[in-house]
């Protein structure tokens, strides 16, 4: 047999499917049984692919047939514990100390949701949700590949032009060239005391690193302790960073690199601004 | 996410894992891979989504990464150079042991849409959501996968069979 003597509207091999898998409407597989009246070998097919259905459901429904590994149900109720955990700690953040909440939340994993999450809950130190602020910016934008920045370093004398405009100081672009990082470029943010900036910087092997500076929120609690800060290191896992306060400016250097990195790049920063 | 609800899946994930692996211990390998990773990731599971739809995805990527760097044995085998390996010992034929070795004659992509769409009985689209693919390569594949284990099926199956099946050959094998 050959197709050529086919009437027009042969089923088509998605409709074969579908009545093979009882995924038709009762109807439609009876409008369609009727249309295969004339075509025998689609008739065939359905009932090859049909017996092959049953043939594996019979062959492996009842299989694996012993009871369920006792590390199974371990893993089971592991899922269950990290679940009601993290519910625990919801609801206790609306009561408990928000400061601990963001402790816990970023120490328990995921980088998005912890440091997203203690954005929103830290009231308690203005310096602490600079940090974490930062941290969360750093997150957000390390893994882009196509806008990893809003002006690019090529138009560097423009990004500190505008950045210092809409930050109200004169800003600097430390320059980590010696440390092997070049900048990519930088982009506005908004923080808790208005606008906050990030500069992002690579290195030969891809290893990024952003600098996030902006007025630490100055109305919270005037105070010196929030004017001048020594360097602080806040490690949450996914962007680990030092952070200082400079005249009631605050400056985060964040990236997943070692400390000893990390405070090498800082300290190079510190020095230049 | 409770424990009732994650066991409640248990036997379907066994029962897939063990027609896709084909060996008990690697299927409960995978499962236990895949319990493992709901563990860590289960905070990208929204609750009241299909939790099945999700340890499926997770299950399905955990096998791709094990299967990297694997030498594909069901790649482009002739059916001549199978035929012998394919059918039982001759004279206890076991019609399930031949699906198995069948089974995992034919591509790992192949093997994974037809079992989802026959033994686990989900959509079409269900399938390629899982399988991060469009619905007309679930289609394609699974149009594959059917001829081919019925191939196969045919060269393990007795002679005598075999000689009344190619009689008509299937409509759908130029499609290929």
């Amino acid at each position: 047999m050959t197709e050529h003597h086919l009437p027009p509207h042969a089923p088509s091999e998605e409709e074969l499917h579908a009545l093979a898998d009882g995924r038709m409407a009762p109807w439609a597989a009876d409008a369609l049984r009727q249309q295969m009246a004339g075509h025998p070998a689609s008739r065939e097919t359905v009932a090859a692919w049909r017996a092959q259905r049953e043939a594996l459901r019979a062959r492996y429904a009842d299989v694996p047939g012993d009871a369920l590994p006792a590390s199974f149900l371990h893993a089971a109720q592991q899922i269950e514990d990290s679940h009601a955990q993290r519910a625990q700690w919801w609801r206790w953040g609306g009561i408990a100390a928000s400061v601990l909440v963001a402790f816990v939340l970023g120490w328990t994993g995921n980088a998005l949701w912890g440091t997203g999450a203690s954005t929103a809950l830290a009231t308690g130190s203005p310096v602490r949700s600079f940090a974490q602020q930062a941290a969360l910016a750093h997150v957000v934008y390390l893994p882009e590949v196509r806008h990893p920045v809003e002006v690019p370093a090529a138009q560097q004398d423009h990004l500190v032009q505008w950045l210092s405009k809409r930050l109200g100081r004169p800003l600097k672009v430390p320059n980590l060239s010696s440390q092997g990082y070049e900048l990519v470029g930088g982009r506005l943010l908004p923080g808790d005391a208005g606008a906050r900036a990030q500069f992002m910087f690579q290195n030969a092997g891809g290893e990024r690193v952003t600098l996030y500076l902006g007025a630490v929120n100055a109305s919270a609690k005037v105070g010196a302790s929030n004017q001048e800060t020594a360097f602080r290191f806040l490690d949450d896992g996914a962007a680990p960073g030092f952070y200082w306060v400079d005249q009631g400016f605050g400056y985060a250097l964040s990236g997943k690199l070692p400390r000893a990195a990390l405070l090498a790049l800082a300290t190079a920063v510190y020095q230049q601004l | 996410m409770n424990r009732a609800q994650v066991i409640e899946q248990l036997p379907g994930l066994r029962r897939y894992a063990r027609a896709l692996t084909g060996e008990s211990w690697a299927a409960d390998d995978l499962v236990q891979d895949t319990l493992e990773r709901a563990c860590t990731k289960w905070r990208l599971w929204s609750a009241g989504t299909d939790l099945r739809a999700w340890l499926f995805t997770l299950m399905h990527n955990i096998y791709l990464n094990q299967r990297r760097g694997m030498v594909p044995v069901q790649a482009v085998v002739p059916l001549e150079d199978v035929q012998a390996e394919l059918a039982g010992p001759a004279g206890s034929l076991d019609d399930a042991l031949d699906l198995d070795r069948c089974l995992q004659r034919l591509s790992a992509d192949q093997r994974a849409v037809l079992l989802m769409v026959t033994l686990e009985d989900m959509s079409y689209e269900a399938t390629a959501k899982i399988l991060g693919i469009p619905t007309g390569t679930v289609m394609s594949r699974l149009s594959r996968a059917r001829e081919r284990l019925r191939e196969l099926m045919e060269s393990a199956a007795p002679a005598a069979t075999q000689n009344a099946d190619r009689a008509t050959p299937p409509l759908l094998r130029r499609l290929k």
